[in-house]
């Protein structure tokens, strides 16, 4: 008896040994990615939370337009559009035959309703400034719509295609954040609540049959993932000391790219001392912003001088500004009558700003700020520093694409008020003229500097890791997403 | 003083002169020496500052300057490892005196009063004590927010059922000696034959105790600043350097290793020495002459 079940034992063993030789034989077209947060839910109309459009964006939901991985704008769910002189009206001609996963048909009336909703009073959006300039939407004919401004909207084209601007059906609008229907590639399949969400290839529209999205909060733990096999590829890998030991594996792919992540010490600019110029300029001149980057992350970013991305054209290098300066810092400290200065550090979870944090209350107390580490959840800085405009100093990556404007809000949370600045963002959304626009975004650029709004220190980079035979992957992040619409096994 | 008293310090010569020939208390006493030595020079001196960024001198293996080298933001590991252990002692003894009185005033009230007293303070004390430490410790942080000083109260209060249990059961074993009797037949109030008669008597007992408990206070508190409740940066603590080397593992397993092993030579150094301490003191161990 024993001997038979033995047999069947090591007969089995056999099989599966064959059969797994059998599945690697055929090419794969199943994909698991590891992420770090899990989505609230799963409607991109009606949250901020990068980890939506992290599994959504071009993947389930599509836009009028998207954008591509080098922060591009291209056709998604409109073929092609016309501008008229003027640049207030856009006509967009839909792409042939767009479906929602439920089977209806998509067309220009829903295009409608969802920009309608999005920017309607009752709207739940989280980035309504997007359509502040649209004046009205119209349905032409099922395929194409006519979207008309109140005053000329230079970024109209790259708002659109923001996860927030997706068109969604009436029928399942309101169900999108468990069961998402939209007219992407993929469909949603399930959510397994703390641990995956699954998407499968609607009829061949994708190279990849199956897609999961597997959540590993623990960077320790994606890195052990990724080595066992267990997922395929971490877009974002939370953990740049783990990095290096993936370059030297040749199984591994490493790629280094841009986020639009600005990474600054946020100062709350209403609260004094931190009113006065000269000590936020002293606290400019305190940070060493290399040995943030080398300290925090291992030497990948980029310094920054201001609040703008370095990849974008109209970048200007500003960070000789405030050059890293501790004599100065402790001069002007001492010309503000603010020597010793006792102030306080809210560090949200990531590592920059926890790491970062300590790196950066070191740097302050050599120029004589001695500055307390208050380590929080997100939840509370949502609430105390983000909300409340409770702190001192925060550290905080603002990952949004061109986010310059949240310099010319009036309440938000560091407290920037500058008439300058928003006169020149005000001449900058009228604008459509490129040369123009990058000739103001300059300006916006040095006024920000100057007032050593925030402690300008880097812009995060990208680390995704994944297997060599993956191709297709994001090498940069224009917009927080994952789009496996491209991606393939080879 | 009492005649108990006389009969239990008549054999503690005898008892200590075997002790000292125990090998496993020899090594706990030198451990416990070693933490304690270290805590009292890390209070008037360390190689470096604790908090001494310096980035580019980061992740450097052992050397001269660096005897155990440097952690990830360049600051020297020993002088971390040392104040750390300055923080583990002062952890451990604040949370235990913390255990000690409160549980101690609680367990000897129980055992003079007894009646509904003892119960309300002994099913009390089983409330707290049903809880595993660190989920107590884990729910008194999370109720009144982290931080070191958090930490050491939240591990003090799970401390005080286990001393007023080990208090109670004691004292009611001297209770029901007749000298105790006696001194309440002269005229003593319950206060004054607890004081005169009943806690000389169960000290050994608690300093037994104090010992093993002064361990887990040790690893409940590593334990909490790992998960962020405890010891708060840049203030350095095992837990935390423990925390902050687990990412870096597979390039610098170096920075787990060097808090991971004071952690352990600590807690076995004072259980070693809590059991030595019992073969030698406790009342109730019969066969102390076998060990």
């Amino acid at each position: 008896m024993i001997k038979f079940l033995f047999r069947i034992a090591v007969s089995m063993m056999l099989a599966g040994v064959a059969l797994s030789g059998v599945a690697q034989a055929q090419s794969k077209n199943t994909l698991t990615l590891g992420m770090t947060l899990e989505p609230p839910h799963l409607d991109p109309t009606a949250g901020a939370a990068a980890a939506i459009d992290a599994v959504v964006y071009a993947n389930v939901f599509e836009g009028l337009t998207r954008i591509d991985e080098t922060g591009a704008v291209q056709p998604q769910l409109a073929r092609e559009w016309s501008v008229s002189g003027d640049g207030l009206v856009y006509t967009f001609k839909l792409r042939a035959k767009p479906r929602f996963h439920d089977g209806a048909a998509l067309e220009a009336s829903d295009v409608v309703f969802s920009l309608d909703r999005a920017r309607g009073p009752d709207s739940v959006n989280a980035q309504k400034p997007l359509f502040a300039a649209i004046d009205a939407v119209e349905a032409v004919d099922p395929q194409t719509v006519r979207i008309t401004l109140s005053r000329p909207e230079g970024l109209l084209l790259f708002n659109l295609g923001w996860g927030d601007a997706v068109i969604v059906s009436p029928a399942t609008a309101d169900t999108n954040k468990s069961k998402p229907i939209g007219s992407g590639p993929f469909k949603f399949d399930q959510w397994v609540k703390g641990d995956r969400i699954e998407l499968s290839a609607v009829d061949g529209g994708a190279a990849l049959q199956k897609v999961t999205f597997k959540i590993i909060p623990d960077p320790s733990a994606q890195v052990a993932a990724l080595k066992a096999g267990d997922i395929d590829a971490v877009p974002q890998l939370n953990a740049p000391e783990a990095v290096l030991a993936f370059q030297a594996d040749p199984n591994f792919e490493v790629a280094i790219g841009s986020t639009e992540g600005e990474t600054i010490l946020s100062i709350n600019n209403t609260k004094p001392p931190l009113d006065d110029v000269r000590v936020r300029r002293a606290i400019a001149h305190a940070i060493d912003r290399k040995a943030v980057v080398d300290g925090t992350m291992f030497g990948f970013g980029t310094p920054i001088g201001s609040h703008f991305a370095p990849h974008h054209p109209a970048y200007v290098d500003l960070t000789a500004t405030y050059p890293h300066d501790p004599a100065k810092a402790r001069a002007l400290l001492k010309e503000a009558g603010a020597e010793n200065l006792k102030l306080t550090l809210k560090l949200p979870p990531p590592t920059y700003a926890r790491r970062g944090g300590e790196i950066v209350a070191a740097q302050l107390k050599a120029v004589g700020i001695e500055a307390e580490i208050i380590p929080v959840e997100w939840a509370q800085w949502l609430e105390q520093v983000f909300r409340g405009g409770d702190f001192d100093l925060t550290i905080v990556s603002h990952s949004e694409p061109q986010d310059i404007g949240i310099y010319a809000r009036d309440k938000y949370y560091f407290n920037y008020d500058s008439a300058k600045f928003k006169s020149v963002f005000a001449d900058l959304t009228k604008s459509s003229d490129p040369a123009k626009r990058a000739e103001l975004m300059g300006m916006a650029q040095r006024i920000l500097a100057e007032d050593a709004v925030n402690g300008f220190m880097f812009q995060l980079a990208k680390l995704g890791v994944w297997r060599k035979e993956l191709k297709g992957m994001w090498r940069n992040s224009p917009v927080q997403a994952n789009d496996v619409t491209g991606v393939r096994w080879e | 003083m009492s005649l108990g008293a006389d009969n239990l310090s008549a054999a503690r010569p005898a008892r200590w002169t075997v002790l000292w020939r125990q090998p496993n208390f020899l090594l706990g006493v030198a451990l416990t020496a070693t933490l304690v030595a270290t805590a009292l020079v890390a209070l008037v001196w360390t190689p470096y500052a604790v908090d001494a960024i310096s980035v580019p001198d980061r992740l450097q293996g052992p050397s001269a300057a660096h005897w155990l080298g440097t952690d990830l933001l360049g600051r020297d590991v020993l002088s971390r490892l040392m104040v750390g252990a300055r923080n583990s002692i002062v952890v451990g003894v604040v949370a235990v005196g913390i255990g000690l009185v409160f549980g101690v005033l609680l367990g000897a009230i129980a055992a003079a009063r007894g009646g509904w007293i003892d119960e309300i303070i002994m099913r009390g004390s089983d409330v707290v004590f049903a809880f595993p430490a660190i989920i107590s410790a884990l729910l008194i942080t999370a109720l009144i927010g982290p931080g070191a000083v958090n930490a050491i109260i939240a591990i003090g209060i799970f401390n005080i059922p286990v001393f007023a249990r080990v208090t109670r059961s004691a004292a009611r074993q001297v209770w029901a000696f007749e000298y105790t009797r006696a001194g309440l037949a002269i005229g003593k109030g319950p206060f004054a034959v607890t004081r005169d008669h009943v806690l000389p008597n169960v000290a050994s007992v608690l300093i037994v105790q104090a010992t093993i408990q002064f361990a887990i206070a040790i690893l409940a508190e590593a334990a909490l600043a790992y998960l962020g409740l405890g010891t708060q940066p840049p203030a350095p603590s095992w837990g935390r350097m423990l925390f902050e080397a687990q990412t870096l593992m597979a390039i610098e397993p170096r920075l787990a290793i060097f808090p991971g092993v004071a952690i352990a030579l600590a807690v076995l150094g004072l259980n070693l020495l809590g059991d030595g301490l019992r073969d030698a003191l406790d009342p109730r161990l019969r066969d102390w002459r076998a060990v």
